[in-house]
């Protein structure tokens, strides 16, 4: 590990970040017969042959993904093989989403511990009982011993909508046929959310890489610097929470900066239709703003590591020239509980290191 | 290509939590058919009753008691109920703001079908006929039409106060934990590397793979090399023989383990191995096992793996040979 910057407490001027690689599996339902790491080392490998690193060559590495899902206590030490963690490596993880082991990454670049990063995340869901297995992270005391599986609270709250005015079904069904597909909506799976309302659970897995600064310019000719990420997490019981909005996701953005200007881009982390127009409202996107180009979590959710996804999935569209300013969403808990929000943005010509911020 | 592996693994926990005393006066008195809420310094009643202030984080311990019936606040219809959830037949899940709360409680409704369920509806607790202190004393709610109503208690359809009413939260053999089991059920899949392996074993070869880049061979294999951080495919049959790298003498005799203590435990380097594996030594009086000690897997009728390790009979291995195995 690099020393703690000079000076040691002394506050200096924050140092640029950006998201430099992104890969992404491309799974659709179960990885047939693969291990997490089977499953995560493609990934890996093409985030770091984006970046020019080789495998333990990142000052910190950082994973998300959840026991729950795997069914196996402390199983994200498996993948650890994958990142050629020996000899030692400086690694963390967190028992959530991607996103959140990207917040880790990007305050362990800020604070000058680290350089570069390779954040990644996996979720095999199709090992357990994906609906009855979410239960698990609820009140264990009031709610939990009901079983309130994740479709019925995302139906919960959809309905909530709707009597507030917010949308109706022939909206969502418009928002469940985005993807691509004329597929109908489908059958009520838990009214008033039909089949096609639902996330494409899938296998999954995905990996960024961040760097800071100079090292990022060297690694990637179109850096997403990361100008802000906040994330707010809103109070346990639904029945305190309004949940026809989004106040955690709009502080968040807040104290992200995304409303210091606008965005052109914004890949949410809504698996369920309903919680796309919720988070529209909240961070005040209309028509001029391309909301999931990537299909979002809706097209593809591959639990864990579908917020990294929507995180990657903005910066890869910034590399690319297709994005100047990108807002990332992603969230945990029952009906959109805890939020986190990131504003990317490219250089645009002209533009130099010193007027980056 | 061998076959895909997979088995059932359950998981199955009865976690026991203990609770703070707003949670213990609310779950006693749904034992006693009386729903408590919590004042908050702002005012307002919560139901359920939390700890603490979800504005201000501070202590709160004023209880007010609330009526059984109370209106739905959002919905939402469950063809189909799953393992664990109150009601066998399909039901409603339903935010009810029972009268005298300022916040809503998430429970099922028992109606005969979604036409039958609307926000704004009325509805009542119906109680479950045996009740121990948790959530799910409350059966279900059930639609309630104070005009049916036969109670002849004012119309308020039980036995609770419509306007919230200061209550002491002291009862009886106060309920103070719960036990909440939980099962789940899931399919492991040990992947393609140690399928690979587990389908050699079967016909008694142990196999490893090797890394293309740093040519260690790991046995187990785990379908990467965690030093290189590559993917290992190259399949190299190790063995059978091996070196006792290091050991341990077990005293304790293991819960449900038929083995007779003390019994040795070693690791174990397979010829051609990179990479020790542990087993048990057997065939050899424990106080005699040694570094160095050659040894073979003996195989019993059944095992998928090998019962143990016995020794060969050849002379020791010298220590050079093992030492980066250690
Ligand atoms: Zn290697």
């Amino acid at each position: 590990m690099k020393p703690g910057g000079a000076g040691g407490a002394r506050r200096t001027a924050p140092r640029d970040v950006a998201i430099v690689a992104f890969a992404r599996s491309d799974h659709r339902g179960a990885a047939e017969g693969l291990s997490e790491t089977e499953m995560l080392l493609p990934v890996l490998h093409a985030a770091l042959e984006q970046a020019g690193l080789a495998p333990g060559e990142a000052d910190f590495t950082c994973s998300g993904s959840s026991d729950y899902l795997a069914g196996r206590p402390f199983s994200f030490t498996q993948t650890l093989d994958g990142v050629g963690a020996w000899p030692p490596v400086a690694e963390s993880h967190v028992e959530a989403d991607g996103a959140w082991a990207l917040f880790e990454a990007w305050v362990k670049i800020l604070t000058g511990r680290a350089d570069t990063a390779l954040v990644y995340a996996h979720g095999k869901p199709s090992a357990g009982p994906l609906r009855d297995v979410l239960t698990r992270q609820l009140d264990p005391y009031y709610v939990a011993p009901l079983w309130p599986d994740s479709v019925s609270l995302a139906a919960l709250q959809a309905q909530a909508l709707i009597d507030a005015g917010h949308t109706d079904e022939e909206a969502l069904a418009v928002l469940a046929r985005r993807g691509g597909d004329d597929a109908p909506a489908g059958e009520y799976v838990v009214r008033p959310l039909r089949a096609g309302d639902c996330p494409a659970v899938t296998d999954g897995a995905a990996a960024v890489v961040l760097a800071a600064a100079d090292t990022a310019r060297r690694m990637c000719a179109r850096p997403a610097w990361i100008r802000g990420i906040d994330h707010r997490i809103e109070a346990q019981a639904l029945g305190l929470r309004d949940l026809t909005d989004s106040p955690s996701t709009r502080l968040a953005a807040e104290r992200a900066g995304a409303f210091r200007a606008p965005v052109d881009t914004a890949e949410l982390h809504a698996p369920f239709t309903s919680q796309e127009v919720v988070l529209r409202r909240a961070l005040r996107l209309d028509d001029t703003v391309a909301v999931n180009p990537s299909g979002g979590a809706h097209a593809a959710d591959p639990v864990m590591a579908t917020g990294l996804i929507r995180l990657g999935e903005a910066a890869a569209r910034i590399h690319r020239g297709a994005s100047d300013r990108a807002l990332a969403h992603a969230t945990s808990g029952p009906c959109l509980q805890h939020n986190l929000v990131a504003v990317l943005e490219g250089e645009t010509e002209g533009e130099t290191k010193g007027e980056a911020r | 290509m061998p076959e895909i592996l997979t088995a059932p693994l359950t998981v199955s926990f009865p976690f026991t939590r203990s609770l703070g005393p707003v949670q213990s006066a609310f779950l006693t008195g749904l034992r006693e058919r009386t729903v408590l809420g919590v004042r908050t310094r702002d005012g307002r009643i919560l139901v359920p009753p939390v700890e603490y202030d979800p504005v201000t984080a501070e202590e709160i311990r004023d209880l007010a008691e609330v009526a059984p019936t109370g209106t739905v606040t959002t919905w939402a219809w469950n063809p189909a109920p799953r393992p664990g959830q109150p009601l066998r037949t399909p039901f409603a899940w339903v935010l009810v703001r029972l009268d005298g709360a300022d916040t809503a409680l998430l429970h099922v409704l028992d109606a005969p079908g979604p036409h039958a369920v609307r926000t704004g509806m009325r509805v009542r607790i119906r109680w479950a006929p045996e009740r121990t202190g948790a959530i799910t004393d409350i059966g279900c709610f059930e639609p309630y039409d104070p005009h049916e109503d036969d109670g002849g208690d004012g119309g308020d359809g039980g036995d609770g106060p419509r306007t919230p009413a200061p209550h002491h939260g002291t009862f009886d053999d106060p309920v103070t934990g719960i036990v909440a089991p939980a099962r789940l059920d899931y399919t492991y899949t040990p992947g393609r590397a140690q399928s690979r392996h587990l389908a050699a074993l079967a016909g008694r070869r142990i196999t490893g793979e090797r890394c293309p880049s740093c040519s260690k061979v790991h046995v187990p294999p785990r379908g990467a090399c965690p030093t290189c951080g590559v993917a290992a495919t190259e399949q190299v049959e190790v063995g059978p023989r091996g070196t006792v790298t290091t050991f341990c003498i077990v005293n304790i005799k293991a819960k449900g383990a038929g083995i007779e203590v003390p019994y040795v435990y070693a690791h174990i380097a397979l010829d051609g191995a990179d990479l020790a594996l542990h087993g048990r030594i057997g065939g050899i009086p424990y106080d005699e096992v040694r570094m160095g000690l050659r040894v073979e897997p003996v195989w019993t009728a059944d095992g998928r793996h090998p019962d143990h390790y016995r020794p060969t009979g050849e002379p020791d291995a010298a220590y050079d040979t093992y030492k980066e195995l250690l």
